[in-house]
């Protein structure tokens, strides 16, 4: 028996109702009903200029939620994205602004300042067994005190280097589709989502993505170089946390270095409503880039209905705990 | 024999951890095509030894040469290279991962750029499992799988690394006997591919029926290594705990007279239970029989609360009881051990005491919530005396202790609670011989004592052993009750246990 029949697999069906589907299912249909629900209460929400912003505003954090996922599924939390997002745009201001240089060095230096700051999280992980949440809690303060200390405390605008504005806020489609004029920022988020899912789908580093969060140990035994590969993991995700600053920095056309706390806990948030596993093991892009979508809506839409601002922040908690409950609710069933 | 050459020799070892010297100048030798089983207690050293040959500790000593040439593996990954496997004690798969991202952990065929090629790494997989005669689909994912095919994912992966050294640690032990025998299908095929089998269990059938050769160890030394078939069991187990056991038949009580201490009547749950009625008097020991899956631990649970039930009444000392949840069982004096001390029986991280009183800790509490931990350290003391817990004091971490003695505080827990009807799932699963024969001694004192008492096990010996009544289960429905001792044999059971439907007529217990 050579060649062996491998068809007898699991129906397209049973694979759509399967655990996983179902939870993305499940965020996407709430989605599907936040924006009918909106579209219905005010007149203004369905506009294509309101979609737009509300894909703009999702993009920094749709990236930084991305990061997120890398590591949460090894099992990890990364509590330092946010001021790495910071210290990323800081560098970008240091080579342009600073040093003058050319702004292919700055977009540069941007994601290669967060793959080496993923990869000092990710040493300390792998090498000096630090707990995630401890060593990312240290790295999210080195960060930010570096990002105030190298600036002076003071904001590094991007006047002096043409373009820069345009990464976020320019749009490439627009040039060529007038009618559909959606931003570099939300197009650099998609190109982001479609490169990491191939990654996790497609590639070792994807495979042992969800080996390590699923049992660590036993990968090891299996000779893979686990440390090694968990260090790669954090450095590619800190390379897009560099790319999320890039993002904001270009949107604000400057590095604010004081920014940047309390966006690591709205990226966890959006993976967390997507169904990925903060025990690791499972998670997909499709789904956090869904929950980030599901954030900016909310937000959006409370806003055109004059809910004061502190409320929308209320809402957004409850939001995660009932996703995070639904998800268990769902795991149960399935044993 | 002595014609085939040897394909491992490990001689002189030596490795102390920390406070243990865990092996003393232990020789080991297997050769090709053979099946050599590695016997001992807990603790005698095999895992360590095992170890040290598959990469996972180094030795402090000694050789180790794998066909004539000297070798040593810093890592696992290293000791597969060279055609040593190992299919680790407790299964160490990735549950989110499919069978076959499982089996090729670590190399997957890839197309470059480190992309996978899924498509060849499933036929590969789907490959392995035709050459085993076994119907997997290698996408679904492992956490789906039920245990003994998680087992064989992780055969299939020691197979699939073309080892020709394999060291089994007691792959049979959640293997129901239609898979121990398609186990020892694959392994009898290996042998004649001249692979040399590594067997470690503490099964005696099982090793009398596989192995060729057998080397027993005891407090990390070797004892001997002797002809499997020519070998009487009593001496194997003789030198495995450096003394005799004397393998008492069973005493059967009287136990007719009186209300019976725990009755069940028409318990019924899905199509896992289906109207199961028994009873148990003070006093005695009812063993529960049954392949694994017949619905011997769901009936269990069902009775101690656990999972709720469909249908069914319990009756404690004669009293109808409204058993909603363990709380409630527990309120009725049942205790219940389960199969899984670890997850479910104990808090293994926490000391002797803390675990003997749990169930009990409003008994041991001041009005102001404080906890009277002088009180509760005497009668843990108490306890490790009359249950005789090997423990260098009542504060030790239980995590710390060999399995029996888990077992015996996990014992001592419910004792505590004053329970009269103990449901023991399984006492003696991860438990060495000696220490076995220990909890069996218990059980019967315990029954002597007049606790009522249901031993769930899947060894017939150890069923035949203990019990004074035997209930066989299948496929959810109790198929017949049959007297312990001496006049019932592993056949009657296996009759009873691979029977289809009910014989109601059996059920004479309810009288």
């Amino acid at each position: 028996m050579t060649s062996t029949d491998i068809s007898n697999q699991p129906s397209l069906l049973r694979r759509l109702i399967s655990g996983d589907a179902q939870q993305k299912l499940l965020a996407f249909a709430s989605l599907v009903l936040l924006l009918i629900g909106f579209s219905i209460a005010s007149p203004n929400f369905m506009q294509v200029s309101n979609i737009i912003a509300i894909l703009q505003a999702s993009s920094v954090n749709g990236v930084l939620a991305i990061a997120a996922t890398l590591v949460i599924i090894t099992g990890g939390i990364d509590l330092s994205v946010g001021t790495m997002m910071t210290f990323c745009a800081v560098i970008a201001g240091v080579v342009l602004t600073y040093a003058g240089l050319p702004l292919p060095f700055g977009i540069l230096a941007a994601i290669l300042a967060g793959a080496f700051c993923g990869l000092c999280s990710g040493t300390l992980v792998a090498k000096l067994k630090i707990p995630p949440f401890i060593a990312t809690l240290g790295m999210m303060l080195i960060l930010k005190g570096l990002s105030l200390v190298i600036s002076g405390t003071r904001p590094i605008y991007f006047n002096e280097t043409a373009g820069f504005d345009l990464i976020s806020r320019g749009s490439i489609i627009g040039y060529f589709f007038p009618s559909l004029p959606i931003p570099n920022g939300v197009l650099i988020l998609f190109l982001v989502a479609i490169s990491v899912s191939y990654i996790l789908s497609r590639t070792v580093l994807g495979r042992y993505c969800f080996a390590l969060g699923s049992n660590e140990e036993s990968v090891r035994l299996s000779g893979v170089n686990t440390d090694r590969w968990k260090m790669a993991i954090y450095a590619l995700s800190g390379a897009i946390v560099g790319i999320g600053g890039l993002l904001i920095a270009s949107r604000l056309n400057s590095a604010q270095p004081a920014l940047g706390l309390g966006y690591e806990l709205e990226a966890i948030a959006a993976v967390v409503i997507g169904g990925t596993s903060l025990s690791g093991g499972r998670g997909t892009i499709l789904g956090t880039l869904i929950g980030a979508l599901i954030m900016a809506v909310l937000i959006n839409g409370l806003r055109i209905l004059s809910v004061a601002q502190e409320w929308q922040t209320v809402v957004t908690g409850v939001i995660i705990i009932l996703a995070v409950y639904a998800d268990m609710m769902r795991r149960r069933k399935s044993g | 024999m002595n014609s085939s050459p040897s394909l491992v020799d490990m001689s002189g070892i030596e490795k102390r951890f920390p406070g243990v010297h865990a092996l003393k100048n232990v020789s080991f030798n297997l050769r090709a095509g053979e099946v050599h089983a590695l016997m001992g207690e807990n603790g005698a050293g095999k895992s360590t030894l095992m170890k040290i040959l598959s990469g996972v500790y180094l030795r402090d000593s000694g050789v180790v040469r794998l066909d004539g040439k000297e070798v040593t593996f810093a890592e696992p990954k290293k000791a597969q290279d060279a055609g040593v496997g190992i299919i680790h004690q407790e299964l160490s798969l990735m549950n989110d991962l499919t069978a076959a991202q499982n089996i090729f952990i670590g190399r997957e065929p890839r197309f470059g750029f480190g992309r996978l090629d899924e498509k060849a790494l499933n036929r590969q997989a789907s490959e392995i499992f035709a050459s085993m005669n076994l119907d997997l689909d290698p996408r679904v994912c492992v956490g789906e799988l039920s245990i003994a095919r998680q087992q064989m994912v992780e055969i299939a992966k020691a197979l699939s690394y073309r080892s020709r050294v394999l060291i089994m640690d007691e792959p049979t032990a959640a293997l129901n006997d239609t898979e121990i025998d398609e186990l020892f299908v694959i392994i009898r095929r290996l042998q004649k591919e001249n692979v040399g089998i590594i067997y470690i269990s503490h099964k005696m059938d099982e090793l009398k029926r596989i192995s060729d050769r057998v080397t027993i160890m005891r407090d990390g030394e070797n004892v001997d290594t002797v002809d499997a078939k020519a070998t009487p069991v009593s001496d194997i187990i003789a030198m495995m705990v450096g003394r005799a056991l004397i393998d008492s038949d069973v005493e059967i009580p009287d136990t007719s007279e009186g209300t019976p201490a725990l009755e069940v009547r028409g318990l019924t749950r899905g199509r896992e239970i289906v109207d199961v009625g028994f009873t148990v008097q003070k006093g005695e020991i009812l063993g529960f029989a049954g392949l694994m899956g017949a619905g011997r631990t769901e009936v269990a649970r069902a009775i101690f609360g656990a999972d709720p039930r469909d249908a069914g009444e319990v009756l404690v000392h004669g009293k109808s009881v409204d058993i909603q949840s363990p709380a409630d069982a527990v309120a009725s004096g049942i205790g219940y051990l389960s199969e899984d001390r670890k997850h479910f029986g104990l808090a293994i991280g926490m000391d002797i005491r803390a675990n003997v009183a749990m169930a009990s800790l409003e008994n041991y509490t001041s009005k102001m919530g404080k906890l009277d931990e002088a009180a509760i350290g005497l009668v843990t003391r108490e306890y490790i005396d009359k249950l005789d817990i090997r423990t260098p004091s009542d504060q030790q971490e239980v995590r710390l202790l060999s399995g029996g003695n888990q077992q015996k505080v996990v014992i001592a827990k419910w004792l505590l609670r004053d329970c009269e009807i103990l449901i023991f799932d399984e006492p003696t699963r991860g438990i060495d011989i000696g220490a076995k024969a220990e909890i069996y001694k218990l059980l019967n004192r315990l029954a002597a004592q007049g606790r009522a008492i249901i031993v769930i096990s899947s060894e017939l010996p150890e069923i035949l052993r203990v019990s004074h009544r035997i209930a066989v289960m299948s496929e959810g429905r109790l198929t017949g009750i049959l007297p312990g001792g001496a006049n019932t044999t592993q056949e009657a059971i296996m009759h009873l246990a691979t029977k289809r439907e009910t014989v109601s007529e059996s059920l004479g217990a309810t009288a």
